[in-house]
């Protein structure tokens, strides 16, 4: 027989996570039923779906803070997600269709960690922060520490995701977000990309890009945002943001896409973001 | 005469089947529970080609609740009635294809059945599968087209051609071919490859075997339950009464479940026999979309000599299909390919020739438009290039040279009556508008550019040639006692509406409300054989049988009923019928009713020859025109298909909102194939083989459909009907390619194209060459 728990708190979750560390963590289950049939029947299951405190966007101080359980038919639906974070909303409305975004969540999302994972480049674009719990207490981990290869992460085997947390970007903060997928709905990105530019007088002072589907795990273009950081949001920029990018991505060939493919369309959404960023 | 007055026809009855789906109380055939149920699994080769040496068994894994087949131990020859079996093939065109490679047999593709297992629950057949390994040995396969025709490594015959055809017109020998294009001002060469494509049918194959006091009772989703049969008298060495096939709510087909059901039902009545069980087999998508046949990949070779005035000197056209390692259907897949491959415009001098050849490939078959799409997009992307470079607009170049009445096809078929070219093209024009502007920018901020493509086309309804007098099809009406009307016919439907639409032309014919008729399940032991669901013909051809079934039954009861002078509404004077026949006895009562069964006749004047194949082609013809306007992402290469008009001519639309349902599903899976739909093989393997990256389109990519029927009544169809199923699958993708030649001014001669390809062909330097899997 599968063992079945079903927290109510955040506390007892932890619990129950610790009490069998072998069992299964159920949240909206959009990743894991997927797997299911070709999984070995799992021990027991730990189901989130009815922990309300995991669930919810509230606005704290200079940040947002989503639930682990927040699904993503809630950030779409979140007036603070629109105000305060517009490229998560957009991400948000691009994963699956209705049916999947009334189901999944975004703990799950961070959890699964998959290259693919729509919200990850949104979260290393807006530097958010995971507030994770386990019996030893909480702590706070920066997101962009958090993937650490290919769909592994540096959450230990007893913790649980509590909260996504997202810094509120100022007015001089440019959010740009775009999936280039296998279709209109349903479907796996080829590349995506997230940016955060902050730009004064038309120059760029930082850039955060986030991007997915060309690494193994989710990536900030660290050698792009060096390129663009102190220059004017113009052309000659946004070209060197996509020369540094072909320097520091090696996206693969696979049944969905191709490498050249996705280089070049990586380069080009960059390019786009930095004179967008520059026209606003 | 009595003039019926049922007046069914042309409204939009409501589907009879619909509720009973949308509600859920409708039951395929895995909601179907027997007791002592065995669910079935197949062990599947990994080799593309090869022998298989036997089936290692895990010892240490639990057999006692499992029953394993291979071809080996089983009783061959002997017969079902001696407890036997009959022959090791799926009966079909040819014999090469076993119902499972026996141990020191062949293996010829990926995922070819070489062993069954069945067990008390799905899980425990799994399971028991995970321990049982075939031992295979791999030899070179044969992956692309021209590896096929080099026939180093030989699947089929000495030269791996499954089946080719000629088609000469206007020519007796080569040379005067080549004198006919050399006199062309200009001759337009191209090479036009499509891919593989998915039929992805909602409910996947399924299907039940119950050996049942000497008989194999046969259940399951399908299109066609008397090829099933005909396959289980020779895989069960039986008669026919001792097989019966039943078709279940099917949910889908498009070509899919016309030939596959045959092994499925096969390796369910293996298993039934070997286990004394009932068995049903339901295959997981993945298996599904691996396993199962798909659209053949094509590589068309076209030259069109073009004189100065624009009008075609000569034809000349190729064309390969990758057949897969077994015949299957692809001969007559390759037939239609062939009959449309010249197109429906004037020319007086064409070749065209055809070979279906064998690969390593799992077997490809029957998919809506059967072999006329491939061809489609071969001459209506010359036809663009050639409206290109003559500088005519392409509505008005395809209106000079398209085929009207007194006309003849590449067979020489002259066009008499219901050539819908002068309203096809006028209706879509008229719905054209302006195109679009060439460039703008989107909501990412990103340049596009828009573009416009256009089409026109036409597909034989109904079988190719003699091929329905062969058949000779039949359809029973039965008047009940209790007032209803029965219609008898093995057309099965899979959700295109067939029910429907015999009900409505039996209650027009008999002139009684849709009410009081009704289509039952068909199994073998009480339809007569209609012939398959198939090439447009159910609603011209087996709606055309039903009609005058019901024509014929009426006149007859109402003869008796004048005669006897029993008065009121013919329910009420086929129940007194039936009551005085049960008084003399009830002899020539059909399951308790009266039933006028009637027998395809041809119409007057059809002559084919198969050997010259010249003559009609067809009976009649639809005709079809598409535009499509696109918008390219220029940063990411996407396609937004940003309208789709498509005017189709159905002879007569006998439930429009059916119709126009065919239509928008034909069109939608043609622009899949266009521009998503991408079959990846690898090694012979399918390596996309799930939902997940098996990409079909969704309605977020449908683009804003315009759907215009066109009537031209063909005066031996059902009130004028004539075939809709397949013909909106043929042209659309030939649309989009021009409308992205126009948008971006490259040529896409490769279906599928996607955003990779797309972005190949605009590098300094690309051609468009294609990512897309299919023919190489
Ligand atoms: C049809 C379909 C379409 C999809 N489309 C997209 C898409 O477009 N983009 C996209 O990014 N994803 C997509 N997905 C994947 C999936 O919906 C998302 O990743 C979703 O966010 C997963 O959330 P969930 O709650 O359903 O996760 P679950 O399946 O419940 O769990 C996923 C993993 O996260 C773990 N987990 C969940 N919550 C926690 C927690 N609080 N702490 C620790 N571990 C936890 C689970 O143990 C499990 O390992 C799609 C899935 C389907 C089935």
């Amino acid at each position: 027989m599968t063992g079945y728990l079903r927290p109510t708190s955040l506390a007892d979750a932890v619990a129950a996570r610790a009490a069998h560390p072998d069992w299964l963590v159920l949240a909206g289950g959009t990743d894991l039923m997927v797997n299911a049939p070709h999984r070995p029947v799992p021990a027991g299951i730990v189901d989130l779906w009815g922990c309300a405190e995991l669930r919810g966007i509230a606005r704290d101080g200079e940040t947002l803070r989503l639930g682990a359980g927040t699904t993503w038919l809630d950030v779409v639906q979140s007036a603070l997600v629109a105000a305060h974070a517009p490229i998560l909303g957009a991400a948000a409305r691009e994963i699956g269709a209705p049916q999947i975004q009334a189901r999944g969540t975004i703990g799950g999302n961070v959890a699964t960690s998959s290259p693919v994972g729509d919200s990850l480049p949104v979260l290393l674009a807006l530097d958010a922060t995971l507030g994770l719990a386990s019996p030893r207490g909480r702590r706070v981990v920066p997101y962009r520490d958090f993937a650490t290869g290919y769909r592994t992460t540096s959450l230990d085997a007893d913790e649980l995701i509590a909260a996504v947390v997202v810094p509120v970007p100022d007015a001089a903060t440019r959010l740009s977000w775009r999936k280039v997928g296998t279709r209109a709905a349903q479907s796996i990105s080829k590349v995506m990309a997230a940016a955060a530019i902050h730009v004064e007088d038309g120059v760029i002072a930082w850039a955060r890009f986030g991007l997915g589907a060309v690494a193994a795990r989710p990536i900030r273009a660290a050698a792009a945002e060096a390129a663009a950081a102190g220059r004017p949001a113009d052309e000659a920029t946004a070209r060197a943001v996509a020369d540094a990018l072909a320097g520091e991505i090696r996206p693969i060939t696979d049944v969905r896409s191709a490498a050249d493919y996705r280089l070049e369309v990586a380069q080009a959404l960059l390019v786009r973001f930095v004179l967008n960023a520059g026209r606003s | 005469m009595h003039t019926p007055s049922g007046g069914s026809v042309g409204k939009s009855l409501p589907r009879v089947d619909g509720v009973a789906k949308v509600t859920g109380a409708a039951h395929y055939l895995d909601d179907l529970v027997v007791p002592r149920l065995r669910h079935g699994v197949t062990v599947r080769s990994t080799v593309a080609h090869g022998t298989f040496d036997g089936l290692d068994l895990d010892p240490a894994f639990d057999w006692s609740q499992i029953t394993v087949v291979t071809a080996d131990h089983l009783g061959w020859g002997q017969g079902l009635a001696a407890g036997g079996l009959g022959q090791n093939h799926i009966a079909m065109l040819d014999t090469d294809q076993p119902a499972l490679v026996p141990v020191g047999g062949r293996i010829k593709h990926v995922d070819e059945p070489l062993a069954l297992i069945a067990a008390p629950t799905r899980a425990l057949a799994l399971a028991a599968r995970a321990h049982a390994r075939p031992r295979q040995t791999a030899q070179p396969a044969v992956l692309a087209i021209d590896d096929a025709l080099r026939a180093e490594v030989k699947l089929y015959g000495d030269d791996n051609v499954f089946k080719q055809f000629l088609i000469r017109k206007g020519h007796a020998t080569d040379d005067e071919l080549e004198a006919a294009m050399a006199g062309a001002d200009r001759v337009l060469e191209g090479t036009y490859h499509t891919g593989a494509q998915e039929q992805m049918y909602i409910e996947p194959q399924a299907m039940m075997a119950t050996l049942d006091g000497g008989i194999m009772r046969i259940a399951g989703s399908m299109q066609c339950p008397y090829y099933v049969h005909k396959a289980m008298k020779v895989l069960l060495g039986c008669d026919a009464e001792q097989v019966v096939v039943t078709q279940t709510v099917t949910g889908g087909g498009f070509g899919g479940k016309e030939e596959y059901p045959s092994m499925l039902a096969a390796h369910c009545a293996l298993l039934a026999q070997a286990s004394g069980a009932p068995v049903k087999m339901v295959y997981d998508r993945d298996a599904d979309i691996a396993a199962t046949t798909k659209r053949h990949p094509s590589r068309v070779h076209h030259r069109l000599g073009l004189r100065a005035d624009g009008t075609i000197a000569a034809i000349d056209v190729d064309v390969i299909f990758d057949g897969g390692a077994y015949l299957t259907l692809s001969p007559v897949v390759l037939s239609r390919g062939v009959l449309h491959a010249a197109g429906p415009y004037r020319c007086d001098v064409v070749r065209v020739r055809g070979r279906a050849v064998a690969t390593n490939h799992p077997p490809h078959g029957a998919f809506r438009g059967f072999g006329a799409p491939q061809t489609t997009f071969a001459y209506e992307r010359q036809l663009a290039k050639a409206a290109r470079v003559l500088g005519v607009a392409p509505w008005d170049h395809r209106d000079r040279l398209a085929l009207r009445p007194g006309d003849t096809t590449a067979t020489g078929q002259v066009l008499e009556r219901s050539v819908g070219t002068d309203d096809v093209l006028r209706a879509i024009r008229e719905a054209a508008g302006p195109p679009p502007t060439r460039d703008g920018t989107n909501r990412h901020g990103a340049p596009v550019r828009r573009g416009r493509g256009h089409a026109f086309y036409f597909h034989g309804a109904g079988f190719t040639g003699s091929g329905e007098q062969r058949l000779a099809g039949r359809a029973t009406v039965v008047a009940r006692p209790d007032g209803t009307f029965e219609v008898l016919a093995s057309s099965t439907d899979m959700g295109q509406g067939a029910i429907t639409i015999f009900t409505q032309l039996a209650a027009e014919a008999l002139g009684v409300p849709p009410e009081q008729v009704r289509v039952p399940d068909p199994a073998t032991d009480h339809v007569p054989d209609s012939g398959p669901t198939v090439a447009s013909r159910t609603c011209m051809v087996v709606g055309g049988l039903v009609d005058r079934a019901a024509r014929t039954l009426r006149l007859r009861v109402e003869a008796w009923a004048d005669a006897a002078g029993i008065k009121g509404d013919l329910a009420t004077r086929a129940a007194a019928m039936i009551a005085a026949m049960i008084e003399r006895g009830g002899g020539d009562l059909v399951g308790g009713g009266v039933a006028e069964t009637v027998q395809y006749e041809p119409p007057p004047g059809i002559h084919w020859d198969d050997a010259t194949y010249t003559g009609q082609a067809y009976p009649c013809y639809g005709w079809a025109g598409c535009l499509v306007d696109v918008e390219v992402d220029l940063d990411t290469r996407e396609v937004s298909l940003l309208r789709c008009v498509h005017a189709v001519d159905v002879g007569r639309a006998i439930n429009p909102v059916i119709v126009r349902g065919q239509i928008e599903g034909g069109t939608v899976q043609a622009l899949g194939w266009a521009v998503l739909e991408s079959v990846v093989y690898r090694d012979g393997k399918v390596a996309n083989a799930s939902m997940t990256n098996c990409i079909v389109p969704t309605f977020a990519d449908v683009p804003d459909l315009e759907t215009i029927i066109v009537e031209c009544p063909y005066p031996y169809g059902p009130s004028g009907a004539k075939g809709v199923g397949e013909i909106p699958m043929d042209g659309p993708a030939a649309a989009v390619a021009n409308a992205l030649e126009d948008a971006l001014g490259v040529p896409f001669d490769r279906l599928p194209i996607l955003p990779e390809d797309i972005a190949r062909a605009l590098r300094p330097g690309g051609g468009a060459g294609g990512a897309g899997g299919g023919a190489a």
